[in-house]
């Protein structure tokens, strides 16, 4: 349905995974880079690397303050790192009810120029994934409705 | 909340997902949508019996059949309902590839 999008998204009824798959136009190393080096990961997540390790049994360690001034932690730990392929390691939003989840991430040469990256992410349940996926929905719901908050406060 | 929960599992799913691309072009009655299926036609009955209960599909009585048609309104705030979270990773990987061909070209 509609026009094949970048960046696509398989997640199927009552499992308890989903797929993240993505083209960039990039090449190999350069995309691979960005996922293991403190300096770009900072970049393009937005976030504070406070610890990194990519290595078998390293960890790392991220911080993101939002608009609202709320620290939020990520972290988790590297099962596997091998550079310019894969990516092995779990992932957890620290304080939430998400759970920890297990990402695979493989990384694939396209052309010298492009490359291409599917990510498989395992959560604990079913319930777990349903309630990840659709938290970029509630969020912009949270925003909406905080947006009609901030008018209807201005004009009291 | 939760309608909206089960209209997006009843999309989820591969077949259910094939009988809503089916009955895009036209109306169909359930046997001549079942024909299309190599899945036996109470599964397809079933399938379809969701498809209505979540308004993704509309039921319409022509002489004695029942046409199975799409409730366009309601596909479209479905599509919008998954959309944040693709559009996010999105997001994310654009700033990703910008990020990374900066580095690139100054090198």
């Amino acid at each position: 349905m509609g026009m094949e999008q970048k960046t696509q998204i398989n997640a199927e009824e009552g499992r308890q995974d989903l797929v993240i798959t993505r083209e960039f136009d990039l090449p190999l190393e350069l995309l691979f880079k960005a996922f293991v080096e403190a300096e770009f990961v900072e970049q393009w997540m937005g976030t504070k690397v406070v610890k990194l390790d990519s290595k078998k049994h390293g960890s790392y360690q991220f911080e993101t303050i939002n608009h609202r001034g709320n620290k939020h932690g990520f972290s988790g730990v590297f099962h596997e790192v091998s550079p310019n392929r894969k990516i092995t390691r779990t992932f957890e939003m620290d304080n939430t009810p998400y759970g920890v989840q297990l990402e695979f991430y493989s990384f694939e040469e396209l052309t010298s120029d492009t490359s291409r990256l599917n990510m498989h992410v395992i959560y604990e349940s079913v319930g777990q994934r349903d309630q990840v996926l659709l938290l970029p929905f509630k969020q912009g719901l949270n925003m909406a409705h905080n947006r009609i908050q901030d008018i209807l406060g201005k004009l009291k | 909340m939760n309608l909206r929960r089960d209209v997006f599992q009843a999309l989820a799913d591969p077949t259910r997902r094939a009988i809503l691309l089916l009955v895009a072009s036209q109306s169909m009655t359930a046997g001549a949508i079942a024909s299309n299926f190599d899945t036996a036609r109470p599964t397809v009955s079933k399938h379809l019996q969701i498809l209505t209960e979540c308004e993704l599909l509309k039921q319409e009585q022509t002489g004695r059949e029942v046409y199975y048609q799409i409730n366009a309104k309601k596909m479209k705030e479905v599509a919008d309902f998954i959309e944040p979270f693709r559009k996010m990773w999105d997001e994310r990987f654009n700033t990703l590839e910008t990020v990374m061909k900066k580095y690139k070209s100054n090198k």
